[in-house]
Formats: C-alpha cells, sequence, structure tokens
C-alpha cells in the first residue's frame, strides 16, 4: 500500500470540501477499495472516510425511498419497507458477497466498486488497458469464461460484478450526487460508462464529486418482484448471469416490465429491448423467450463465455414464467 | 472523535499509519493471534471479528483507524470469566474444527450470524421475505455461514454445534 493521508468526515459538506484535493478518494466500508489500495491498483494520497455520513432509510409519502449513501448493505437488505414492496432488492444484496462483507460495505461503494477481472488485478503478469491505458488486454485472447457479452469494446470485456446495481437498474433508481459546486441527480443506469477506447474511465462522475443517497421511486408491481443468481457455486460467488425483474400482468397482458441484468456487461445492464418486447403482449413462455432473444441480439461472445448467451435467456425466461405462475397461485415467487 | 479503539475491554489507541488494518493491528502490534490472515482479501472469513458484541466483520478489509470510539471482540474476548462462550463449548462438543486454523473466524462468525437471525435479517435461502421468523434450519446456516471456509472440511460439526445450540428456537 502507498502512504496515504486519513480524514473522517463529520457531515456531507466537510465530505466534499476534503474530497475536493485531486488525488483524494471516498471511502465507505474499504471491502474493494482496501484490496485496491493493498494491490496498489488505486494510490490516493489522501482517504476521506465518509461512513459517518446520512445512512438513513426514508419512506416518502409518494411510495418511493431515499436511502443514505453510508446505509449498510444488511441495512438495506433487511429494511421491511425493501423487503416488502422492493423484494428484488434484498433479493440481489442476499446474493451478494458474504454477511460479514455486507456488514461493512456502504450503498454508495456498491455501486463504485470496481471489476474483479483477473487479469485487471494481475498487475506483474498481465496487460489490462483498465489499469495502464492503452496497453492492450489479455483477456479478450485469455480465460475469458466470466467476461462480458454485451456493451464490451476491443479494449476491455471486465464485467460490472455488483449484485445491488442490477436490481437498482431495474428499479430505475436515481443517485443523489454532491460536490463543493453543487448537487445533481443521475439515473443509475447512465452513471456508469462503458468501455469505448476508455476502460479506465468507468462512471460519468466528476473525481471529486459523492454519493450522497439513492432515490428508488414508487413502482407499485415491484412488491412481487425478483431476483435470480446464477453462479458457479450455491453461495458467495460472482454471478454467472444475474436477473432482476418485475412483471405487471392483466388479463394476460403484459402492463409493464423491469428486466435488468448481471454478470453479462461493464455495467448493471437495463434489459430495455427485452422490456419494450413485451409490453403490451400476452404473457407467455413463448413471448418470453422472443423478447429474451431481442435483448442477446446483439451479444458478441468470447471464446469461454458463448454458454453465457444461452444461459441469460433461459434464465430471463425461468424468471418472468415463475413470477407470473406465482401471482396466479397467489404465493411468493 | 477518540484516538482509541476498545478491543476486548481495553482501550488501545489508534495506530499512527492508517495503512494498518484491524487484523495488522490485533496480530501484530497486540498479539492477538487467534485471529487469522488467510487470504488478507476478504473471500475465507478467518479475520472474523465482531464490533460491538455483535456485527461481524472482516478485519482485513478494514482499516484499524475506521473504528475509532469502536468496540471489536475477537476470539480471545469471548469467553466470560473463564467460562466459555456457548458456541465455544459447541464447537469442541461437535468436532466443529479439525487443524483449527478458520476456527476462531468461524465461531466469532456465528456469534454475529446468531445475532441476524435474531433481528431477523432474511438470507438469499429465505423463501418469505415478509415473514417476522425464520427457521433456522440446516440450509439457513450454510447460506449464512458461507463466508466462512474450512479447508478441512469440518462443515458438519460447524452446522451441528450452530444447530444445537440455536437452531431448536424459532425468533
Amino acid at each position: 500500500m502507498n502512504p496515504f493521508t486519513y480524514a473522517r468526515a463529520a457531515d456531507i459538506n466537510d465530505a466534499v470540501q476534503l474530497g475536493a484535493g485531486s488525488q483524494s478518494k471516498y471511502l465507505g466500508g474499504g471491502t474493494n477499495l482496501v484490496d485496491l489500495l493493498r494491490e496498489t491498483l488505486e494510490h490516493p494520497a489522501a482517504l476521506v472516510d465518509v461512513t459517518g455520513l446520512p445512512c438513513a432509510i426514508e419512506e416518502r409519502p409518494d411510495g418511493s425511498l431515499l436511502i443514505g449513501a453510508a446505509a449498510k448493505n444488511t441495512a438495506v437488505a433487511e429494511h421491511r419497507a425493501v423487503r416488502t414492496r422492493f423484494p428484488m432488492l434484498t433479493r440481489a444484496i442476499s446474493a451478494g458477497a458474504s454477511a460479514q462483507i455486507r456488514n461493512m460495505a456502504t450503498l454508495g461503494g456498491n455501486i463504485l466498486q470496481r471489476t474483479r477481472c483477473n487479469y485487471f488485478y494481475d498487475c506483474a503478469g498481465s496487460r489490462c488497458n483498465k489499469r495502464s491505458p492503452g496497453q492492450g488486454c489479455d483477456a479478450i485472447e485469455g480465460a475469458n469464461r466470466n467476461h462480458a457479452i454485451l456493451g464490451a469494446s476491443p479494449s476491455c470485456v471486465a464485467t460490472h460484478p455488483s449484485d445491488m446495481c442490477v436490481a437498482l437498474a431495474a428499479l430505475g433508481a436515481i443517485v443523489h450526487l454532491q460536490s463543493r459546486r453543487g448537487t445533481r441527480s443521475l439515473p443509475l443506469i447512465d452513471l456508469h460508462r462503458l468501455p469505448g477506447a476508455s476502460p479506465e474511465q468507468e462512471t460519468f462522475l466528476e473525481p471529486d464529486e459523492l454519493i450522497t443517497a439513492v432515490e428508488i421511486p414508487a413502482l407499485p408491481f415491484a412488491s412481487d418482484s425478483t431476483y435470480r443468481k446464477v453462479r458457479d457455486r450455491a453461495s458467495y460467488a460472482f454471478a454467472l448471469i444475474s436477473v432482476a425483474a418485475a412483471i405487471d400482468v392483466e388479463d394476460g397482458i403484459v402492463q409493464d416490465v423491469r428486466l435488468a441484468l448481471g454478470g453479462v456487461a461493464p455495467k448493471p445492464w437495463r434489459a430495455s429491448k427485452a422490456e419494450a418486447a413485451l409490453k403490451g403482449q400476452r404473457a407467455t413462455p413463448e413471448n418470453f423467450r422472443a423478447a429474451a432473444e431481442a435483448e442477446l441480439s446483439d451479444a458478441s461472445p468470447l471464446r469461454d463465455n458463448g454458454f453465457k448467451v444461452a444461459l441469460a435467456e433461459r434464465t430471463m425466461v425461468a424468471v418472468l414464467d415463475a413470477l407470473v405462475r406465482a401471482k396466479n397461485e397467489g404465493s411468493n415467487p | 472523535m477518540p484516538q482509541t479503539l476498545s478491543i476486548n475491554g481495553s482501550d488501545v489507541p489508534l495506530p499512527d499509519d492508517p495503512r494498518v488494518s484491524l487484523l495488522d493491528l490485533l496480530r501484530d502490534h497486540l498479539h492477538l493471534s487467534g485471529v487469522k490472515k488467510g487470504c488478507n482479501q476478504g473471500a475465507c472469513g478467518a479475520c472474523t471479528v465482531l464490533l460491538d458484541g455483535k456485527e461481524r466483520i472482516l478485519s482485513c478489509m478494514a482499516l484499524a483507524v475506521q473504528y475509532a470510539g469502536r468496540t471489536v471482540t475477537s476470539i480471545e474476548g469471548l469467553a466470560a470469566n473463564g467460562t466459555l462462550h456457548p458456541l465455544q463449548q459447541a464447537f469442541i462438543d461437535h468436532d466443529g474444527f479439525q487443524c483449527g486454523y478458520c476456527t476462531p473466524g468461524q465461531i466469532c462468525s456465528s456469534v454475529g450470524m446468531v445475532e441476524e437471525w435474531h433481528r431477523g435479517v432474511p438470507s438469499h435461502v429465505t423463501e418469505d421475505l415478509s415473514s417476522e421468523t425464520i427457521a433456522l434450519s440446516r440450509e439457513e446456516i450454510q447460506e449464512r455461514m458461507s463466508g466462512n471456509l474450512c479447508r478441512c472440511g469440518a462443515y458438519n460439526g460447524i452446522i451441528a454445534a450452530i444447530s444445537e445450540t440455536h437452531a431448536k428456537a424459532v425468533r
């Protein structure tokens, strides 16, 4: 680890003043950043600890939630309003990491965690455009079973590792930001960049901008939503494929649907094509399959991850089918 | 903010260097070598300690300075007045270990896990998220303890120890 100074922010204004230095970095629970510091993939001159900032979960009269960015992953997952009104978010958080890590990791930090691509971490032995821009990417011709099939580029095929963000993408979450220049907000699905030719640029945030809160807009049909994660072992592993889904069906017709995918792309992937293909259609497995195929029509699998195309399609169909069946049977999905 | 943290009942000064992890503070500075450095990257759970007596965290991913003013309990602080914590005794009774390397982390983790379960925190395998009560089934214990690896494979004994101590009660 390179040396750095440490300061604990007393409040948001204090944090954005402390974070204004060009070599400053905000520190949440440390479950990703401390690892990156140790590997010298990050080498800030100053760390600003933001774990003491607002962490409340506010239920607002319009049915939305406003969650302080310092809220721990466990606190979000266990909150009654999240469990009952946005269960896909509890399911997604509970499917990620381990209990110890969820007790430490913050909402803001989860959003800004970096890829777990092995070539990114292998400073000594591998080329990586994200770590050293212009160097080349050893994943593209390498062991890329875990890598992206959508939204990648010839520069980078790494995936965004978060489960939580997949649910936030499906729910249309809004991320609140603050810096010394003021406040602004961004939809979560517009916060992360696709790699293009500059995979070292991962978000549209300014370096000194702080995530202060995440807003989850009201979505009544999300009370029956879910999250399904497919991975190599039953627990404590990153996703090969994951699907966050909510569907509103009346008289057999899809009124509205929310779908997002994890494990497939450099950012949390809102399945907009599949959503558009389903709206107004009959809620049948055949239509679910056609919608899933529409979403995956642009997929560019690599040597080792072609299986993800069919797995993503099948998982989307299975999750939507399970949601509709559960609703018809009046039970939980 | 105080310049100390409480570890197993004693006030300890924060390290001068903010790079010192809570794990290294415990092991190298305080010689509390019960807590183990297995992977040092958040993958194995051997460094698990308790915050404020009940919240399990990974001390390898924690910078010690972040925990100023907080109370940390490691395996050395779990027994009270010479009497083993019920889960410590249960691990002995059920052979919940072989080489013992992961055991301090397993026991601290299981204490924190039971606290979470009492509080009603759902897990990945909890079917009904709206339920106020969750039965501590074998499947629930396996899922909730998945952050603690045991290379000897003493999982059956570990699960039996936790199950014996707590599964009879439903929250």
